[in-house]
């Protein structure tokens, strides 16, 4: 149990790299881009995990049970996951912007430096 | 640099990360296991400060500064694409005169939903020091909840209905108050983004001080940033023809 939750999260990032590597279209790109940083919110997730403790929220009306699974390193998945779309919503508007320029979103046929 | 050769150092390289991630994780504490410090320092700290979620504590009171940092980030992000996909030379803003019919059924479950999901996302934003969920999430839940005006009525109707400049202008000033409640600290002499309202009786609606005005703000901001970014990508789906 312990290697899978952290194999997922290497697997997911190589995965998403190797999905980087052979893309054909920018769009594909930018996808493969949030599927690698997909891993690291698993990551982040596993390396707080502690079995049989509850979720770190004491909604009213639930007792306060200790201890829970870790906080910080779920605050931290948090700001991952605002960064992965801010980065996606650049990464979008640029191959659109490619895609006017040079009528392609293929990287393969991104050569030449056009205005 | 050929695709067989780039597959051939991604190969490469893909396996000396490989090797050094099994290499950290041979060595890290078990998985699931009870040593956790930052946690056993976080969970104190929000109860300390009458905070039931201690996730919204983490990001709203202890870590305030990386959320500022975060909320620029948001900010910046939302300049850059409406930077990127202005209207070009060449190219003019162009609105249908009619829309395109949608299926009755899709119409009408959108007119539904609407006022359901904008409640759904007032919910998330307003006990986000409670309950799952907070600013940020809400904020996505508002801004996409109003894009069903889309699918039920069309370009136009949302177009009338959302006044994307006032967006602009929220998404500018709750990022502002963001700050300003954070300098708020400071004039007190408590420090940046310091929590320094009072912190109220522990899993009550008014209580942890400063995380759910922070929640509402961020929530805001949120919200108005994602309906300007949807509106720049729908403008050029939608609204834009070349020349």
């Amino acid at each position: 149990m312990r290697v899978l939750a952290y194999g997922v999260a290497g697997w997911l990032v190589l995965v998403g790299a190797l999905g980087i590597v052979r893309s054909h279209n920018l769009v594909h790109t930018a996808v493969s881009l949030s599927v690698s940083q997909s891993g690291t919110y698993v990551l982040l997730l596993a390396v707080g995990y502690q079995w049989d403790a509850p979720a770190p929220v004491f909604s009213p009306g639930s007792p306060v049970s200790l201890p829970v699974v870790d906080p910080v390193v779920q605050a931290l998945a948090f700001t991952d996951i605002v960064v992965s779309a801010t980065v996606t919503a650049l990464l979008l508007a640029l191959a659109i912007q490619v895609d006017k320029t040079h009528r392609t979103v293929d990287p393969d046929r991104l050569q030449s430096l056009r205005g | 640099m050929n695709r067989r050769v780039r597959l051939l150092v991604f190969a490469v390289g893909a396996a000396g990360l490989a090797a050094m991630f099994a290499l950290a994780v041979a060595g890290m504490p078990p998985f699931g296991g009870a040593a956790h410090p930052y946690r056993d320092l976080a969970v104190p700290a929000a109860l300390g400060h009458a905070t039931a979620n201690v996730v919204a504590s983490v990001t709203f009171d202890q870590r305030g500064l990386d959320t500022l940092g975060e909320e620029v980030i948001l900010l910046a992000s939302v300049i850059g694409a409406a930077a990127l996909l202005r209207t070009r030379p060449g190219e003019h803003e162009h609105h249908p005169l009619a829309d395109p019919r949608q299926p009755e059924a899709v119409a009408l479950v959108a007119y539904l939903l609407l006022p359901l999901i904008l409640l759904i996302g007032l919910n998330l934003v307003v006990h986000g020091h409670l309950t799952p969920g907070g600013g940020f999430q809400g904020g996505v839940v508002l801004a996409t909840g109003l894009h069903l005006l889309y699918l039920s009525g069309g370009y136009r109707s949302l177009r009338r209905l959302r006044p994307i400049e006032w967006y602009q202008w929220v998404e500018g000033a709750s990022t502002l108050a963001f700050a300003g409640v954070g300098l708020g600290g400071l004039a007190l002499g408590a420090g940046l983004l310091a929590n320094v309202l009072p912190y109220g009786p522990f899993q009550q609606l008014l209580s942890a001080g400063t995380v759910p005005v922070l929640n509402v703000v961020v929530g805001l901001a949120v919200g108005a940033g994602a309906v300007v970014l949807l509106g720049q990508f729908l403008t050029q789906a939608v609204a834009e023809e070349r020349r």
